[in-house]
């Protein structure tokens, strides 16, 4: 990742004809650098991403690549690919085909396609697939088939719309850490759209936060997770608890930041209500009387805490929100 | 123990009297696949039947009718057809028809489905119901209209006429299942196309149309079949001129005997049966079922 930015979407705005959309919309992304969409469903997050691929028309504003405007050409004229969630690969053309298509459309000599194709294949860990048709492989396949497919095109920019969320767990976990090492090794600038906050916290450089239609805030997930600058993010992004400080503010604070001793006093008591095992740490829930809190607290601590035990609560670090 | 016991013996009894047990599931099933099996046979009958005495029929020299087996057997209706002036021709004729009325409806109708797929515009449902519409018309009635017209525009008689004829089904074919398969086509795999640097145009060609292709060929097969098939129409604006295997048909099923009719009916399901098995991997109630969705 360097300083040079390469694309910016600039007070970007895409309505559609129902009124739904993205709004005001400023971006920018550097060279070599994951940023992603994170957001819940219908927040307008694919609709960012087809517009800088192409897919659908601006309202307003600009998107521009290495300083120059794209939002006048088509889809096929722009050094964008994009990795759809399925469907992505043409079922009627063998892998090898799939991949070949976009580089015959640059007539590039039949030697370095080729080479350029095992490339592909083997960065994906998909050798020896090249004969096989999309019907006959797992959907995990079929997609790193489709990041193979955009990779070997040499984009400038890569766009990923939530490429992983119809695979199970394991998979997509595996598929993330081989994703953030291809895109670190070759240095390729990524959009990733998620609306999976863990996802979005393993994979990126940067996170931007959405919600509907506009941006709530962007950051490292460091800076996000730490201060998360609305009531929305804060409970968008890791654990929170939220508390009413009875003035139409909230208090928020994380389960980690929360001290738990036997007895009475502290700011807040409670009592023991659950306490779940999740290996070097263990999660408890309280009663208080501002609510259920959630509350981490070390293994070594396991048997100190019994249900129905009176506990006193202290915070490390709060966050105060207005009410939403 | 005691109350062990007490329940052992209630599964045993229940093993006996239940009347969901095993045994007598199976004994109901045996009943009632009889009776499925039954009604398969009537079905067949009824179905295959006239299919059956058809062939019967035109392997027979002598036949009485009412009688179930020809009183003599032979191949003297097949030399009597063949050996008609007329038929050689008609053949060719039929699939002449057939050939160019599927292809230039396929030419017409390809772009045309995919559009009715593809663009929301106000009408669309209209425009493809109207296409059941002309299903329900009487046909002969149509055919009258269309013949007053021929009439007055010199189409009577002609090649040109007797086409057109044939196009008014083929298109209709060659509208709904081609719609509905490239209705199927998921966007995305578009999309990824022009993606990878395809033009609109290339797009069609190298994946939309591929992807459709086995619910065109279907179309294309119904279209042809049913061109073939064609009989009243042809008969109104072709003859004298213009002779296909239908119209003879019609001439020697009221000029000879039963028998003549069955060699004939042969001759004209070869080719049908023929396509079917040539075109049989694409033939799938998965295709039909997409063809036939209003979307
Ligand atoms: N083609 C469309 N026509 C009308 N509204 C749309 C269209 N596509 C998306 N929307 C609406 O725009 C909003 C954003 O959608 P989208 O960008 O798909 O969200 P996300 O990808 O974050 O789930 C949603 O309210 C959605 O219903
Ligand atoms: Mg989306």
């Amino acid at each position: 990742m360097d300083d040079t930015i390469k694309l910016s979407v600039i007070n970007m705005t895409k309505l559609y004809s129902n009124g739904d959309g993205v709004k005001n919309v400023d971006l920018d992304v550097h060279t070599g650098e994951l940023v992603t969409l994170l957001g819940p469903s219908g927040c307008g997050k694919t609709t960012i991403l087809r517009t800088i691929g192409g897919f659908i028309d601006l309202t307003d504003g600009d998107i521009t690549i290495d300083g120059k405007s794209i939002i006048t050409l088509p889809p096929e004229k722009r050094p964008t690919s994009m990795v759809f969630q399925s469907y992505n690969l043409w079922p009627h053309m063998t892998v090898h085909d799939n991949l070949e298509f976009g580089l015959k459309l640059r007539k590039i000599p039949k030697d370095i396609r080729e080479q350029k194709i095992a490339e592909g294949l083997s960065l994906v860990k998909m050798n020896g697939f090249e004969k096989k048709y999309p019907g006959q492989m797992s959907g995990g396949q079929q997609q790193r088939i489709a990041i193979a497919r955009s990779l070997i095109l040499e984009p400038e920019v890569l766009l990923l719309d939530e490429p992983f969320s119809a695979l199970d767990a394991k998979i997509r976990m595996e598929m993330r850490e081989e994703l953030r090492k291809i895109q670190t090794d070759l240095n390729i600038t990524v959009i990733f759209v998620t609306h999976d906050q863990e996802e979005a916290m393993m994979l990126s450089d940067r996170i931007v936060v959405m919600s509907k239609g506009h941006i709530e805030q962007q950051g490292t997930p460091r800076q996000i997770y730490d201060n998360p600058v609305s009531r929305f993010v804060a409970g968008f992004i890791g654990e929170m608890n939220f508390l009413d400080d009875g003035t139409g503010k909230q208090i928020a604070v994380r389960p980690e930041h929360i001290s738990v001793t036997k007895g009475e006093g502290g700011i807040l008591s409670g009592t023991v209500r659950t306490v779940m095992m999740l290996g070097h740490y263990l999660e408890m829930t309280l009663d208080t009387d501002k609510g259920l809190v959630k509350v981490y607290i070390n293994s070594d601590q396991a048997d100190e805490f019994e249900k129905g035990d009176k506990v006193a609560l202290n915070f490390d670090h709060t966050y105060s929100y207005n009410k939403e | 123990m005691e109350e062990n016991k007490t329940a052992n013996d209630t599964m045993q009894t229940e093993r006996t009297v239940n009347p969901y047990s095993a045994k007598a599931v199976r004994r109901a099933l045996g009943r009632k696949r009889t009776g499925e099996l039954l009604i398969l046979f009537v079905f067949m009958l009824f179905f295959y039947g006239p299919l059956i005495h058809a062939f019967m029929l035109a392997f027979a020299n002598v036949y009485q009718a009412g009688d179930i087996i020809p009183s003599e057997w032979g191949f003297h209706w097949w030399s009597y057809i063949l050996k008609q002036q007329n038929i050689p021709r008609s053949i060719l004729n039929s699939f002449l028809f057939a050939f160019c009325s599927t292809g230039l409806s396929m030419l017409i109708c390809i772009p045309a489905a995919y559009v009715l797929a593809r663009f929301k515009f106000k009408g669309r449902k209209l425009i493809m119901f109207s296409f059941l519409i002309g299903n329900a018309f009487p046909k002969i009635g149509m055919y009258t209209a269309i013949g007053i017209i021929y009439y007055k525009i010199g189409l009577m008689g002609t090649f040109f006429g007797v086409l057109l004829i044939h196009m008014l089904g083929t298109t209709m074919e060659m509208i709904w299942l081609p719609a509905g398969s490239f209705r199927s086509v998921p966007k995305h795999q578009e999309e990824a196309a022009r993606d990878a640097g395809a033009g609109p145009v290339r797009t069609f060609f190298s994946v939309t149309l591929p992807i459709a292709w086995p619910g065109i060929v279907v179309a294309a097969m119904h279209a042809f079949i049913g061109s073939l098939g064609e009989s009243v129409g042809t008969l109104l604006v072709g003859l004298p001129q213009w002779r296909t295997m239908m119209t003879e048909m019609y001439g020697v099923i009221l000029d000879f005997p039963a028998t003549a009719g069955a060699v004939f009916a042969i001759i004209i399901v070869v080719p049908n049966m023929l396509l079917l098995w040539i075109m049989r991997k694409y033939v799938s109630a998965d295709t039909m079922a997409k063809g036939f969705k209003m979307g």
